[in-house]
């Protein structure tokens, strides 16, 4: 937007190094100069991860976190999807079914966490159970969106062609939809991301979201605090990286315009 | 699933809680904590957001950074939140604050960058000096999209009230429901809990998007 | 010779709103197997409309299309709409799309046909390529070997050159013009160009404005290819545009 001049390759580097340099720098300084006992500096963090490394937990505990996001995201896809679909492909169900969707929705997936342990009790089925409430929200709502914006133009041509509705769901709609299910998909991961950390602190014994609350309780071990606070930062990033590799997929690259 | 209460309980329950006067009381607490977390957020992530969206080398800057940070679910800053600030009504504040600083933050960084470079352009082209280009074009540009942000990102805080309230906290309606189960396994008001959270969650949806259709902000919308 | 299409006493009635609009009324049209037919006239005037009532996309409120003494009640694969290039579907390459109404075919014929109709319109090389990385002319030729590819009895196009610049239109009505002296299908055609009506058409239909009307059938005598400049073909052009009130100084 500025009108000064697009920046140079060598900047595409040097600036964010700068940022993040200057970051731990502030960081590490601060640390030393409150001279707190307490808060970890980024040395102290690395430390802490490679005990937890050490003790075999650290690769558990992230391997227990993606399992569960990945059985609660793929399940609200497996469900979310076809019910997307169906509902964006004939309106009248859709009129039946949305008002009762609209008012699930606002119910944070957090506020399910009483109603999940009662059903299901304290473990892993409760977490994935979460997560899939959190992300089978998002998936339906993009699927009916992505359905009901192709073009009426590809319908008609795909009818012209003298293809059967199950045909032109499966060869017109699908593909024209494509792009925006995977937006849908792309943000409820990051949904069920977050919804995994809540529902591990309160939910389970085991993943990156009861360390950052066990570390805590049981000896004030902040380090190990900040150290799952930067591991959930570091692997929710790479789970969206590979999302929006997906974009450049030929087949679905058009419906994506220019995005930074 | 006779532990799963009726419709009767929980009405039941909701009138129990009227009547203890713990309905508003809880409420407000919620709604207090939201506003100022929000507000504050808002206050320091637009500008923020504007400016780094303006200056490209500063998006660059600043981006990793951002991306980093983005997924930590605000939850899992609570324990150094209760090492800030203890167990109480400014940690709840500071929680609501980050989980609304990033989407705010990136709204405004987006909003600034999808002006139309047509418009900017023109306002060079009648001279407008940078503070005029600011107030005359940025500003009403980027509004309709910073009115929808804003809007999503209630619902957000909304949603982490909720939960910071479960577990840092001694009041309000995240409170109500782990209390509820806790102290006498009270299913109704674990229940009833719920539904005004929802319900609340809604009329601030339909308060903000009846913002959106003030009249001057609407012209964004006029696809639909 | 029977006609290949017949459209009889077509009416057509919109609602909306409680208020009812009539948009054609009492159209009929005969168009001869093999021939070239324009449809022109003022935009909004119901061109599309027909058009689409002819393709069995809408049902008149009175009146009948028969095509081959059938009545046409539906879309069907033997008569093929061209839109204008958006109608080229984005996920599919070119050759996806081309290939798109060949799926009850053999894999052997499937591939000859797509070949076929690269080559006749001109897109050898681009076989791989998606529509993102065409122009606009190369998205039309698209959609038109998409649609000849299943050798349709009949072709509909509803102002197919009206997102391309004057250039390319030019350069596409002879594309168009060439393709059809070579499979002989029979076209109806809109347009809101009239020259480009009558550069094209055997026979030029005038509609009048809503509630449309057919005021005019134009014969095109002349031999293609047509001089531009002929006395005959502005002669022609010049009745229509008096037909249809217009102006010949801007």
């Amino acid at each position: 937007m500025n009108s000064t001049a697009e920046p140079k390759n060598w900047e595409k580097l040097f600036w964010p190094v700068l940022a993040c340099a200057l970051f731990l720098a502030l960081w590490h300084y601060s640390v030393v100069w409150t001279a707190t006992k307490v808060f970890p500096s980024p040395l102290a963090v690395e430390r802490g991860m490679a005990e937890l490394a050490r003790k075999g937990l650290l690769w558990a505990y992230i391997g227990d976190s993606l399992r569960r996001v990945a059985l609660g995201f793929g399940a609200a896809t497996a469900l979310g999807i076809p019910l997307g679909l169906t509902l964006g492909w004939y309106p009248a169900a859709n009129q039946v079914v949305n008002p009762v969707l609209q008012m699930l929705r606002p119910i944070s997936p957090i506020a399910w966490i009483p109603i999940a342990i009662i059903l299901f009790g304290i473990g892993d089925i409760t977490a994935t159970f979460l997560i899939f409430l959190g992300a089978f929200f998002p998936i339906v709502v993009a699927c009916v969106s992505g359905v009901s914006n192709v073009p009426s133009m590809f319908r008609r041509a795909g009818r012209n062609f003298g293809l059967t509705p199950p045909q032109l769901l499966a060869r017109v709609v699908f593909p024209a939809a494509l792009p925006q299910i995977i937006i849908g998909l792309r943000i409820a991961l990051g949904i069920a991301w977050l919804v995994m950390v809540a529902a591990e602190m309160i939910a389970v014994d085991s993943g990156l979201g009861y360390l950052v609350i066990d570390a805590r309780n049981s000896g004030k071990r902040y380090d190990l605090v900040v150290a799952a606070m930067l591991l959930i930062g570091v692997i929710g990033l790479a789970l969206d990286i590979c999302f929006r590799k997906l974009k450049d997929i030929p087949s679905v690259r058009w419906g994506f315009r220019h995005e930074s | 699933m006779h532990l799963l209460p009726g419709p009767v309980e929980v009405a039941g329950g909701i009138a129990d809680l009227v009547r203890h006067g713990l309905f508003l009381k809880y409420a407000v607490a919620s709604l207090f904590r939201v506003t100022w977390g929000f507000l504050a957020a808002a206050v320091c992530a637009i500008p923020l957001g504007l400016t780094i969206g303006w200056f490209r080398r500063a998006e660059i800057a600043f981006n990793p950074l951002i991306q980093l940070f983005r997924p930590i679910s605000p939850l899992a800053w609570i324990p150094i939140a209760i090492l800030w600030f203890g167990v109480g009504d400014l940690a709840a504040v500071f929680l609501i604050f980050w989980a609304c600083f990033f989407p705010l933050l990136l709204t405004a960084i987006n909003a600034v960058q999808s002006v139309p470079a047509v418009f900017v352009n023109a306002g060079r082209n009648f001279g407008l000096s940078l503070t005029g280009l600011v107030y005359r074009v940025l500003y009403p540009a980027v509004i309709p999209q910073l009115i929808t942000g804003l809007r999503i990102t209630l619902g957000v805080a909304w949603l982490v009230v909720v939960a910071a309230e479960m577990i840092a906290v001694n009041s309000g309606l995240g409170f109500l429901i782990v209390d509820a189960r806790n102290a006498g396994n009270r299913y109704d008001l674990v229940v009833a809990g719920m539904i005004i959270i929802g319900t609340i969650g809604l009329l601030l949806d339909m308060g903000m998007r009846s913002l959106e259709k003030v009249r001057s902000f609407r012209w964004s919308y006029s696809e639909d | 010779m029977p006609a290949k299409l017949s459209a009889q006493h077509i009416t057509m009635t919109f609602q909306r709103d409680g208020k009812s609009t009539r948009v054609l009324d009492d159209i009929g049209l005969e168009v001869g197997q093999g021939e070239f037919v324009c449809i022109v006239g003022p935009s909004g005037c119901g061109k599309s409309t027909l058009l689409s009532t002819m393709a069995g996309f809408l049902s008149p409120t009175s009146g009948a299309v028969k095509i081959d003494g059938d009545a046409v009640t539906g879309p069907d694969p033997r008569r093929i709409f061209v839109f204008q290039e958006r109608g080229v579907f984005p996920w599919l390459t070119v050759e996806g799309n081309i290939d798109f109404g060949l799926f009850r075919l053999p894999r052997p014929e499937r591939r000859r046909r797509v070949d076929h109709y690269i080559k006749m319109v001109g897109l050898e090389g681009f076989e791989k390529a998606y529509p993102a990385e065409l122009s606009g002319g190369m998205k039309q030729r698209v959609e038109v070997a998409r649609a000849l590819a299943v050798n349709p009895d009949m072709l509909f196009l509803d102002e197919p050159f009206g997102a391309l610049d004057s250039i390319t239109r030019l350069t596409m009505r002879g594309e168009l013009l060439r393709i059809w002296g070579a499979e002989r299908n029979t076209i109806v055609f809109v347009t809101h160009d009239i020259d480009e009506a009558v550069q094209l058409g055997d026979r030029v239909a005038v509609m009048s404005d809503r509630p449309a009307k057919i005021q005019q059938i134009v014969d095109i005598d002349i031999p293609h290819p047509r001089d531009l400049s002929s006395p005959r073909y502005l002669e022609l052009r010049n009745g229509i545009f008096k037909q249809l009130g217009l102006a010949h100084k801007v």
